[in-house]
């Protein structure tokens, strides 16, 4: 147990210190490295709760697919000026109501304790016994409880990925 | 001392050990042989100098490396350049952890163990995306994005490709999925009447896309790019992108060898009485054999010390030969001889393929992997999927 919360502090920081310095540092390339440690951070605490799939999921899909992507992106375009501009806009009164809602929402959750979170039924008496069928019971959860969600999500990515094809030709 | 044996992360541990001290002595000797099956088809003989027919020139490549000066271009990136090279092997290390040498040497036998060899192939192209970037080189920036069009492309095939395989064992996790075809009596490269044959092809071409190996070298096309993205290497950090490229075609060796031929299952599993020849006769001949027929070489050198080294050379292969025929050793070393038979034929095939096609041309490059290894790899998903269904029914 004592491993377990050290190894959750590691991620918890790798997490937090990735995020804080994907919005402060200047150059473009550096925030992505920044955002990939959070993220791997992020797949570490997953991996912690015995969630191997979104664990593994987590590292192919962000780090391995966007975040590839974001830096390809980043090296194609001449980022010079950016890193010269002002690195903070003035939209103070939006980002202090954003970042009071928040903040009014942890402290909530704080307040409320464990009694505040909705927990699915068979959620935690799933996860201990079938530590092996882990990938069996999202995909079960997915393709029944929560199916109409799931195909609506699917929709979704069909609309961006056609919307992005007629954006990208010239001619169809 | 019993307390220690007994733990539950000995094994591991030990295994973990055994893979560090490994993996860049066998990413060496594999550049050995890399050179020497390639100077064979090009009937030349390669690197001969050091020790008897190149025996020694990986140690001799390896310590000129470690020795070089560590040259740091000025305008460069120095702390991603730094550490651009440690992610690539890291990386690539991490990925041994769930690959199932035998049935009891494994790190980890993860339920997820065939996601994470995947999600860890494609940390890997981080190295060496942050390594082009940072060089500050026009060639290397130029290797670097063709890297990971080229690797973003062709995954989507290797996911259709695994995805086949993993329909017909019906687990990710590693061990499982050799069992499953102890299950099933036959390889998974046979199952569903032999379709299989479809998603393996396409995913040896897939995994030679990805471990940037010719024909789809494009990343370091040296004619085009000098080296690619690692122009600016040199030294250590070289020696660490060299080693990330050796591990990695281990790796997709063997997966290709968990997934599609039977991991450390011997053939024909399900045939018993093929048990001894297969498990005492086959390797005891093969390594006893190349043993005997190293020592015809021992009268061709002139120098003593050379004589002495391929004479021990000959030996260690005979004992290696002569421990199989040892049923209490047999027994457990026959699986893990099995695997790396099997990876050390898919390693020859890849550095066949080296020798025999000319790079493909970029936009050709796009095309085999967008127009036809994807729509094949889909439609083998599909068809594999009818005939599982129809198999088991």
């Amino acid at each position: 147990m004592l491993i377990d919360t050290v190894l959750f502090y590691i991620f918890a920081a790798m997490v937090l210190s990735g995020a804080i310095f994907t919005i402060t540092r200047r150059s473009a390339v550096h925030s992505a490295i920044s955002l990939i440690c959070s993220l791997l951070g992020v797949a570490g605490l997953f991996l912690l709760q015995r969630a191997e799939f979104l664990f593994a999921v987590q590292i192919v899909l962000y780090v391995g697919g966007i975040m590839v992507l974001f830096l390809f992106v980043i090296m194609l375009v001449n980022l010079d000026l950016a890193a010269k501009a002002r690195q903070f806009n003035r939209a103070w009164a939006v980002g202090i109501a954003a970042v009071a809602v928040v903040g009014a929402e942890m402290a909530w959750f704080l307040y409320r304790g464990r009694a505040a979170f909705h927990i699915a039924e068979n959620g935690g008496a799933g996860l201990g016994s079938a530590a092996a069928g882990n990938t069996e019971m999202i995909a079960d959860s997915l393709f029944s409880e929560y199916l109409l969600p799931f195909e609506i999500a699917s929709v979704l990515l069909l609309v961006a990925v056609v919307g992005s094809v007629v954006m990208a030709k010239k001619r169809i | 001392m019993h307390a220690i044996i007994s733990h539950p992360l000995f094994a591991p541990v030990l295994i973990t050990l055994a893979l560090i001290a490994a993996v860049p002595l066998v990413a060496g000797y594999l550049s050995l042989v890399e050179r020497k099956v390639l100077a064979d088809f090009q009937v030349r003989l390669g690197p001969m100098r050091v020790g008897p027919h190149g025996f020694l020139q990986p140690i001799a490549d390896a310590v000129k490396l470690l020795i070089k000066e560590d040259i740091i271009p000025s305008d460069s990136d120095k702390a991603i350049f730094w550490f651009a090279p440690c992610v690539s092997t890291c990386a690539a290390l991490t990925a041994f952890s769930v690959l199932p040498f035998a049935r009891n040497i494994a790190v980890a036998d993860v339920n997820v163990g065939l996601l994470v060899v995947s999600s860890m192939s494609s940390v890997g192209i981080l190295g060496i995306i942050l390594g082009g970037w940072s060089s500050n080189s026009h060639y290397s920036l130029l290797g670097a994005l063709r890297s990971a069009a080229q690797l973003v492309s062709y995954e989507v095939a290797l996911a259709f490709a695994l995805l086949s395989g993993v329909m017909a064992a019906g687990t990710l996790s590693m061990q499982g999925i050799v069992k499953a075809q102890l299950e099933h009596g036959v390889w998974g490269v046979f199952a569903n009447y032999g379709f299989m044959i479809v998603p393996f092809a396409v995913y040896i071409i897939a995994a030679t896309a990805e471990t940037n190996r010719a024909p789809f070298d494009m990343p370091e096309a040296e004619s085009e790019l000098v080296a690619g993205f690692h122009t600016e290497y040199s030294g250590f950090r070289f020696a660490l992108y060299f080693l990330a490229e050796y591990a990695n075609v281990f790796v997709v060796a063997a997966v290709a060898v968990t997934l599609f031929l039977g991991g450390w299952l011997r053939p024909f599993p399900g045939v018993s009485w093929l048990a001894v020849p297969l498990n005492y006769g086959f390797p005891a001949v093969l390594l006893g054999g190349s043993g005997l027929l190293t020592l015809t070489l021992v009268r061709k050198l002139k120098d003593p010390l050379q004589q002495k080294v391929l004479v021990f050379l000959a030996v260690t292969l005979a004992i290696l030969g002569a421990v199989f025929l040892v049923p209490a050793v047999n027994g457990a070393v026959a699986g893990l001889f099995w695997f790396l038979f099997k990876v050390s034929c898919l390693i020859y095939v890849q550095i066949w393929f080296r020798g025999t096609f000319p790079r493909f041309r970029y936009d050709q490059l796009m095309n085999i992997g967008w127009k036809i290894a994807i729509p094949v790899g889909m439609a083998a998903v599909l068809i594999n999927a009818l005939l599982g269904m129809i198999s088991r029914a």
